[in-house]
């Protein structure tokens, strides 16, 4: 996977609070087209803050938000989405009152509810939510919900696909095959920042890795290198 | 039998002005969670503005434009006027108390609604405003309709009821089929979702403040239609509205119609068969049994249209 050039994504020196708690502390980490990268790190260590403030729903104190190499720290949420960010949120926040089409077209919401084009592209990946797009979301499986969610992130043709804990409450056969999707993602061309606690398996399947602690980088490196690392594996990978 | 059909007709046109400002209500909750406790002050604006259309326009006994323009002048007047009132309240007494805790923005829609009802006193004075719609056209809004039986159901009832029908069944078509109406909803399920999702929150909650205020107004004329008005209707008429809201399931679009038809029937079928002296007892006693015995209400929480 290539480094060189312009980062698609760049945090530099973010710092975020939440009131007067300080959350993320000076951090700075890189995405570029199309490579997979995951943010790993205990409770608390920052990480579906690093989501959010790339998504501009939480706005650092100091710092700034690259995307494609301009600068869209001050820019809205919905900015950053037209230029090509998209997030499957944490526990999938579905409109669970809403059915399953109408959450794929609020997933393309600033492209006008989705072309044709998009839903044909998503129900390509996921043929169940054709069958199921009449049903009420909140009435789905969790396997289900989580295809719904990723499907209504790449509604909007992302560019960089956020992840914040993909695989958390899905049945153990269920993860695999959600890691499975999520190369398939991947291999179309999508860059993703993935935030797991399934570090194992997040390693297994990403280029590269930061390691959070309490808001601050400890650790960065090859995926292939940090499932090696000695203190990481003390510390997460329980082996 | 004639005085059950007079009463239904009685009940059907209370019911859909009830309804209407239920639905304001309810859209504002749905989304900020808070009781817009100014609601009914903005449905009694839209009285007055009904009114100052209606003079403008030569009053009731010479008006310039036929009686059909000169209503729907009348009500998308007001449906303008206070859905301007409602997205100024919105900005000036709801917006800067976003993150306070929840009593400061309820006690900030008191203030808001003893602004309006005072400073429409100082501008209007305390006495009633009629209408006096009976001199429309030679009185042909209660003299010409049709008969049910004996009963005759004057045109004006069925402006009223037909009209409210049409504004509900509108915002129910915009909120389910719409683009805007369906981010919404999002809001209103998942305020953090939606913003992630790129929806403008702070539109979407405007553009309830616009339909929400929009509907009283039209509500405000309506209710001016029948009956004289006065700066001070804003609080019966609210306190109506939003028992109806909560009967409902306060937050539900089909829950604020079913309420406010069921506040119109349980009125005036206590005011036929009763006495008039009793009807805001039936209606506060339904209130209070709703609340002890179905606090979940018709349709509330897992509702389809949940606003």
């Amino acid at each position: 996977m290539s480094v060189n050039g312009t980062p698609l994504l760049q945090l530099d020196g973010c710092d975020t609070y939440y009131g007067q708690i300080h959350i993320l502390q000076g951090l700075s980490i890189e995405v570029h087209a199309g490579e997979f990268v995951c943010l790993l790190g205990g409770n608390a260590s920052g990480k579906s803050t690093t989501l959010k403030t790339t998504l501009g729903i939480v706005s650092p104190r100091r710092g700034r938000v690259l995307f494609g190499g301009e600068d869209v720290t001050r820019r809205p949420t919905s900015y950053r989405i037209q230029k090509g960010m998209a997030i499957v949120p944490e526990n999938r926040r579905l409109f669970a009152p809403m059915t399953v089409l109408e959450n794929l077209e609020m997933g393309a919401y600033l492209q006008g509810g989705g072309a044709k084009d998009d839903f044909d592209r998503v129900y390509g990946l996921f043929p169940l939510l054709y069958e199921r797009r009449a049903q009420l979301a909140g009435t789905l499986s969790g396997g289900e919900q989580q295809m719904v969610a990723m499907g209504r992130a790449l509604m909007g043709k992302p560019k960089l696909l956020l992840m914040d804990e993909p695989s958390m409450g899905l049945a153990p056969i269920l993860v695999e095959r959600q890691f499975e999707i999520i190369k398939e993602v991947h291999q179309s061309g999508v860059a993703l920042l993935v935030v797991e606690q399934n570090a194992n398996m997040a390693l297994s399947v990403a280029d590269r890795g930061y390691v959070l602690s309490t808001g601050r980088l400890v650790l960065q490196g090859k995926a292939s290198e940090l499932a090696e690392h000695e203190d990481l594996r003390k510390a997460y990978l329980g082996r | 039998m004639d005085d059950f059909i007079q009463y239904t007709i009685n009940a059907l046109t209370l019911g859909s002005v009830y309804a209407l400002i239920a639905l304001g209500y309810s859209l504002v909750y749905g989304i900020l969670k808070l009781l817009n406790f100014a609601h009914g002050d903005v449905f009694m604006v839209g009285a007055y503005i009904g009114f100052g259309m209606l003079n403008l326009l030569g009053g009731a006994t010479s008006p310039v434009v036929p009686v059909w323009l000169l209503l729907t002048i009348m009500v998308a007047t007001a449906m303008a006027g206070c859905a301007v009132i409602g997205v100024a309240i919105e900005r000036f007494a709801y917006r800067p108390l976003r993150d306070a805790p929840r009593i400061a923005p309820l006690i900030s829609a008191l203030g808001v609604s003893f602004f309006l009802t005072y400073s429409m006193q100082l501008l209007f004075g305390a006495e009633q405003r009629d209408y006096n719609a009976f001199s429309l056209d030679n009185g042909v809004l209660f003299l010409k309709g049709f008969d049910i039986g004996n009963v005759r159901v004057p045109l004006l009832r069925i402006v009223i009821i037909s009209s409210a029908f049409v504004l509900m069944i509108s915002l129910w078509l915009l909120v389910n089929r719409t683009r805007t109406g369906k981010a919404m909803r999002a809001t209103s399920f998942d305020r953090e979702a939606a913003a992630m999702m790129g929806i403008d929150i702070d539109r979407v909650i405007r553009f309830a403040f616009v339909l929400g205020s929009a509907l009283a107004g039209a509500a405000g004329v309506m209710f001016a239609l029948r009956a004289p008005a006065s700066v001070t209707i804003g609080f019966v008429a609210g306190l109506k509205g939003f028992t109806a809201a909560v009967i409902g399931g306060i937050g539900s679009i089909p829950g604020a119609m079913v309420g406010g038809l069921m506040l119109g029937f349980a009125e005036s079928f206590t005011q036929g068969y009763v006495s008039t002296r009793w009807s805001d007892l039936a209606v506060f006693t339904i209130l209070i049994l709703f609340m002890l015995f179905l606090p979940q209400s018709l349709f509330g929480r897992a509702d389809i249209s949940k606003v």
